[in-house]
């Protein structure tokens, strides 16, 4: 009962809050567009947080898994509008037409990217660390070599011409629900055998863990979720190309989970938040964007290993027992 | 059969030039369990610092061998003290740290040297002075051999075979071998293991500048981005000829560049760079060790 209050609340507060930034505050289209821009990167640098941060299986393909969710579900609605169309155009109104295709697409995209998570997770078993990173970003590039030969969705010209159909509403939905899963999946009885694996995979494997499969579970959600955020990324941009996914994306999703602290899902939240706005808030820091991750990566692996959040999950108990001590 | 060979000569060319990366990365691999992300990146300062050295030198029109080697070891010396300064900036306090976190701190140091050299040298590609003359030396069959290509394999070959001395034959060779088997078997017997690591940065790196300007002189074009995939398929040839061992690294290397040209020869340019990364898959899972190298079993 009280879980589906939080939850009608949350739609209604994520509706309310669209209507008004739709229709009160449409002079600050730019703010809105980074608001949204935020969300997508937290849906990504949470779903990494999965296998990165709790897991400890380090990957750097997961620009791969939003690619291919991206452009399975831009192709979806591109190709499919129009044949849906003509078959319920009249029996359905066009609107809510469209926005069903939108959620199935973007359902598509993510199963889509979670076949390739599991692709991708099989050959992790017998790899660890360094080995896997490498795999990883070998697998993110085969991918976007393929998509580039890919006719269907424009190859090296890109594919444009995609329905905007992602908007704040959707975004944070998505973001919610993310969270929501991938939290309750990692509290779970069963789900404390992720962090185990990072913490030590021998000593998981000792106590009847099946690490394997733990570790293939991590890439099919965490793959899901990204896949799900790329067909977002595509209905927001309405313009994709190959280049968009190289593996630098992935290693901006990499410094939002070292940021936050690897293993706290609000704190890639909050880290995907602030490097999504650092540059705009620092027009002249565009420029040095991609220094300041590599410093940021530097620095945090040379001072503050644990991320900004550490292991912990941002609360609001925190506020209350500061103003209450015990 | 007269394209094939034509690409087996251009593969022979580009594969040196990874089996010089290679080695940098097997090397360092050996003594520190690191992968060098910022390797290829090395490769890229080596090309630039070329540039600039051959600039100064003023080289118009054709060049001679007096300012190859000039400017490749001009290259070799800068490179080296760089590589020794990101050793001691960046990794050297990792030492006790998981290897994750070494990992990591390498990427960053990799996306800060592209990303540097981009604000430092611009980020449009700039034209390599001619150091060398380019001149058909054998046609063989309508297989046409170059003096830059004969340049690219005798460089490497030499500097391959003058790496072997070094570890081979050398007090500080032997030292480098005793740390990658154990550092602290090495540190009892006496010997300094920091200063080993730091040797074995200065020596890879000092290939990778090799490497940087015979990919200058064969293909003209040098930007700060050059690094990224050469560094990762010179990877995938450490990988494939078994991590760890030297002669595995030019074996690996030279296998990826013919695949590579072979590729681009039968089937399209543009399947070019997945290539490398499905023959790292394909090692990976059916033989992790490498051609050359020995399983090892995971202690506990």
């Amino acid at each position: 009962m009280r879980k589906g209050i939080a939850f009608a609340l949350t739609v209604l507060g994520l509706w309310v809050i669209n209507w008004i930034l739709t229709n009160w505050l449409s002079e600050f289209a730019y703010h809105l567009q980074i608001l949204v821009l935020i969300g997508i990167n937290a849906i990504l640098a949470v779903s990494l947080n999965l296998i990165n941060g709790v897991t400890g299986q380090f990957s750097l393909g997961h620009a791969g898994f939003m690619a291919i969710g991206a452009y399975v579900a831009a192709a979806a609605t591109y190709y499919g509008d129009p044949f849906l169309a003509a078959r319920f155009g009249e029996a359905i109104p066009l609107n809510m037409l469209e926005t069903g295709a939108f959620l199935v697409a973007l359902l598509l995209g993510g199963l889509a990217a979670a076949v390739a998570g599991l692709l991708v997770g099989l050959p992790s078993l017998r790899l660890r660390g360094d080995y896997l990173a490498i795999a990883t970003l070998g697998f993110g590039e085969i991918i976007r070599v393929i998509i580039l030969n890919c006719e269907s969705v424009g190859g090296a010209r890109g594919f444009p011409g995609i329905a905007e159909r992602a908007n704040f509403f959707w975004v944070y939905g998505a973001l919610a629900i993310t969270t929501w899963v991938l939290r309750n999946l990692v509290r779970s009885p069963k789900g404390l055998a992720f962090p185990a694996i990072r913490e030590d995979e021998i000593a998981a494997a000792s106590i009847g863990i099946s690490t394997t499969r733990y570790k293939v579970i991590a890439f099919v959600v965490g793959a899901f979720f990204a896949g799900v955020g790329g067909g977002l990324f595509a209905h927001f941009m309405t313009y994709l190309h190959t280049n968009t996914f190289s593996f630098i994306k992935s290693i901006e999703y990499v410094a939002m989970v070292v940021l936050g602290g690897m293993g706290s899902f609000t704190g890639a939240i909050l880290a995907a938040a602030l490097l999504t706005m650092l540059p705009e808030v620092l027009r002249a820091a565009s420029e040095y964007r991609m220094i300041i991750y590599s410093l940021l990566l530097i620095v945090m692996m040379l001072v503050r290993r644990q991320g900004l959040l550490g292991n912990r999950e941002f609360s609001w108990r925190w506020f209350l027992r500061a103003r209450r001590p015990t | 059969m007269q394209t094939f060979l034509q690409q087996l000569v251009n593969g022979l060319a580009w594969g040196s030039i990874y089996a010089l990366i290679a080695i940098g990365y097997t090397m360092v691999y050996g003594v520190l369990q690191l992968i060098n992300f910022a390797h290829g990146d090395i490769y890229m300062i080596g090309a630039m610092a070329g540039y600039y050295l051959g600039l100064a030198l003023g080289v118009v029109g054709e060049g001679s061998l007096l300012h190859f080697v000039t400017v490749l070891c001009g290259a070799m010396a800068i490179c080296g003290g760089l590589g020794f300064v990101i050793e001691r900036c960046a990794y050297k306090p990792l030492r006790r740290a998981p290897r994750l976190a070494a990992l990591i701190t390498a990427i960053g140091v990799s996306l800060f040297l592209e990303y540097m050299g981009q604000l430092v040298f611009g980020p449009d590609p700039k034209l390599f002075p001619p150091l060398l003359p380019a001149r058909p030396v054998a046609a063989i069959g309508g297989v046409v051999i170059n003096t830059i290509q004969i340049t690219i394999f005798a460089v490497a070959v030499l500097l391959a075979a003058a790496l072997r001395l070094i570890v081979m034959h050398t007090t500080m060779g032997k030292a480098m071998r005793a740390v990658a088997f154990s550092h602290t078997a090495a540190s009892l017997m006496g010997i300094n293991v920091d200063r080993v690591i730091s040797f074995t940065f200065i020596l890879g790196s000092m290939l990778a500048a090799a490497a940087g300007i015979l990919v200058g002189i064969s293909n003209p074009k040098v930007d700060p981005l050059m690094g990224i995939m050469p560094g990762l398929k010179a990877f995938v040839a450490a990988v494939l000829g078994g991590i760890g061992n030297i002669p595995g690294a030019l074996l690996g290397g030279l296998l990826i560049g013919v695949a590579e040209s072979m590729v681009v020869g039968y089937l399209s340019s543009t399947y070019r760079d997945a290539l490398a990364f499905v023959i790292l898959i394909v090692v990976l899972l059916f033989r992790p060790s490498g051609l050359l190298g020995s399983p090892s079993a995971e202690k506990v």
